[in-house]
């Protein structure tokens, strides 16, 4: 299934897309592949962290998760294997979150034909301008792997114009000037700001960043075209939570017609 | 006064491949105005009056090139001058970056400075100008940092800051700076990052290294009433993230012709043991804090924990400037481990009744490598960049750790 067909499939059911994140490793290798397994039912596409040691982008939730996966002995060739056995189970579309740093340690050719080769469908790169490295942006396409790249409600209207070509997978908007991490509510604006970014990409654009109830699932769709869960179902499993009720209920906020 | 100019970075804030923007996008327009506010206020009689008035009046400058005539003849080789940023209010050269930073803050319209330090010098120099100038300060340090540095601590809370422990990740300086730019990308409207050294995204790398220059361009004009001559035969300066080093590096390394530019980086325990903070020494290129630096990281990209005896060395990066100065020969790099380091601490207090900072005993040490092999008259510049009073307490702890055998058992004189 291609990312347009995923996007696609979720508005003909009336609602916005949802991509859940899974971190590689956490809390192990098992248990990984078994959150995989639990949230891909309600997953239109499913994005995959690769854990790294300096998370800068991401809040203490991640950072945890991050820190654990690392202490289990998580490694590149673990990550590359957990892609595969998703890639075994789904068809689909399987996004990596990766720091830059592991990209360049790893060679980027080398890095993004084992990924492409493992079955990924594109790259997040949150800490990598587009611009700062358009060879390496050519890189990842010429492989064959689509990219993300994010914008925020501080994007000016020129770096719109820079970032958002550059996305072929689809645009990560992020929903506050922040790192990720569960929120109550995202602020206003959001349905303005990716009004600005659909006027330079036919991309789909998905909101992260806070994405964790009805209430914020539900601002989400109104305002673009998916959402991302992610610290909230780690937080979840923190806290020895099912995550099945949580998926539910911001799916259910993801519905557009209805209003209560 | 001027600031300087300088051939690099390029406009994308570059020294050929290092340094650069690698941040998250919502960092990136704050950085852009940040650009345009310096590039604007470098050039601005006003502003740069306030600076010169601050650093003379307030921080003491210049400091002064003081002959070590007692280290001279002990070791017999060149002429040793100590460039005295110890003597600078705060203690330590950070200052001279953190007023100008500050005071652009200020012009920015700001209200809230962040800063990350390591040894807490940085962190009291921060929390000393947001006291003078009325801003919201908070600091980020390494838990780590704060049990070894409790003296800076209580400093900075006595000057009004608050001071976050963080406890991710290694707890030193690498983590203490992601917190800060984390807590930077949250409040990044009203917020001004002042970060300490020649490290993360463009502008910092530069701005740094032009408010610190004056530590060079100081040199020059001491070392001509001197010695009759502006350029010394060598300079050394320890190396972390790199600020002291470059503002004394930065005005003779783009000149012919240029003294040999070292740079003392920790070597801690040794290469060999893999705990060390050699970034030049054995690392690789790499992106830690939004710029491409040389970086300590393994296989697969996770960055390695650093290690040295001094808290403001304890770093995997080293800033893009030094990183390119290394890959051109334009400068040298060198290590220093923690035991000659804390020779180097000995040495000075006995020959000169100075105490330096851990840190720059490193350059001390490598300084009584190299003098020897020099003719008399030959002339070294070291940048005593901070004082060691800071340390006296782990120092103390290191050596009674450090005296052997016997000293086990001994038990009550333990210091936590």
């Amino acid at each position: 299934m291609t990312t347009r067909e995923a996007f696609e499939r979720a508005a003909y059911e009336g609602r916005a897309a949802l991509i859940p994140y899974v971190m590689a490793g956490y809390p192990d290798a098992q248990g990984a592949l078994e959150t995989v397994r639990r949230v891909l039912p309600y997953a239109d596409l499913l994005e995959i962290g690769l854990p790294y040691s300096d998370p800068l982008g991401d809040g203490p939730v991640i950072q945890r998760a991050s820190e654990r996966a690392l202490r289990q002995g998580t490694r590149l060739k673990d990550v590359l294997e957990f892609v595969r056995q998703v890639r075994s189970l789904t068809d689909k579309p399987l996004f990596i979150m990766t720091y830059i740093n592991p990209v360049i340690a790893t060679g980027p050719r080398r890095f993004f034909e084992a990924f492409k080769a493992a079955g990924a469908t594109g790259l997040i790169l949150p800490d990598l301008p587009p611009d700062e490295d358009p060879e390496l942006v050519a890189l990842a396409h010429g492989v064959g792997l689509e990219t993300t790249f994010l914008l925020a409600p501080t994007s000016t209207d020129a770096r719109i114009a820079t970032v958002a070509p550059h996305c072929t997978g689809f645009v990560y908007t992020v929903s506050v000037a922040g790192v990720t991490g569960a929120r109550d509510k995202l602020p206003d604006g959001l349905p303005e700001l990716v009004q600005r970014i659909k006027q330079h990409t036919a991309a789909p654009v998905a909101i992260g960043f806070g994405i964790s109830n009805q209430t914020t699932a539900r601002q989400a769709a109104q305002a673009a075209d998916g959402a991302v869960i992610a610290s909230a179902l780690i937080r979840a499993h923190e806290e020895g939570r099912p995550l099945e009720p949580v998926l539910e209920e911001v799916r259910q906020g993801l519905f557009r017609q209805v209003s209560v | 006064m001027q600031l300087p100019s300088y051939p690099l970075p390029d406009p994308r804030g570059r020294y050929g491949d290092f340094g650069g923007r690698y941040v998250p996008e919502t960092l990136i327009p704050a950085l852009e105005e940040l650009t345009a506010a310096y590039e604007h206020f470098k050039h601005d009689p006003d502003y740069l009056g306030e600076y010169e008035c601050y650093l003379r009046e307030y921080v003491g400058r210049p400091s002064p090139l003081y002959f070590a005539e007692n280290l001279t003849r002990h070791l017999g080789g060149a002429k040793i001058y100590l460039k005295r940023e110890d003597l600078n209010h705060t203690g330590a050269h950070k200052i001279n970056n953190t007023l100008g930073q500050a005071l652009l803050c200020k012009r920015m319209g700001k209200k809230r400075v962040i800063a990350e330090t390591g040894a807490g010098q940085h962190g009291v120099s921060v929390a000393t100008v947001a006291a003078l100038m009325g801003l919201e300060c908070v600091v980020y340090q390494g838990a780590e940092d704060v049990r070894r540095q409790a003296l800076n601590v209580f400093r900075m809370q006595l000057l009004g800051a608050e001071v976050r422990a963080v406890e991710s990740g290694t707890r030193t300086l690498k983590d203490a700076t992601n917190e800060a730019i984390r807590d930077w990308v949250t409040n990044v409207r009203d917020s001004f990052y002042i970060i300490g050294s020649v490290v993360g995204p463009h502008p910092y790398p530069a701005m740094a290294r032009d408010f610190q220059s004056v530590v060079g361009e100081e040199v020059k004009q001491q070392l001509l009433v001197k010695e009759g001559r502006p350029n010394p035969d060598a300079v050394i300066a320890c190396v972390g993230g790199g600020s002291n080093a470059i503002g004394v590096f930065a005005p003779f390394a783009y000149q012919q012709p240029r003294p040999r530019l070292i740079g003392v980086e920790a070597a801690g325990h040794g290469q060999a043991s893999g705990l060390h903070s050699l970034s030049i020494g054995a690392g690789r290129k790499g992106v830690l804090h939004g710029s491409m630096m040389y970086l300590l990281y393994d296989d697969d990209g996770q960055i390695q924990p650093a290690h040295s005896v001094s808290a403001g060395l304890d770093y995997p990066g080293v800033g893009p400037e030094h990183s390119y100065y290394a890959e051109q020969g334009l400068a040298e790099y060198v290590g220093i481990t923690d035991d000659e380091a804390l020779e180097g601490f000995k040495l000075l207090s006995r020959l000169e009744g100075i105490l330096p900072a851990l840190e720059s005993a490193h350059a001390i040490a490598y300084a009584a490598k190299l003098a020897p092999e020099m003719d008399p008259e030959q002339v070294i510049v070291i940048n005593l960049s901070g004082r060691g009073d800071k340390d006296v307490v782990e120092v103390m702890r290191v050596l009674e750790e450090r005296r052997g055998p016997s000293a086990e058992g001994r038990g009550p004189q333990e210091v936590a």
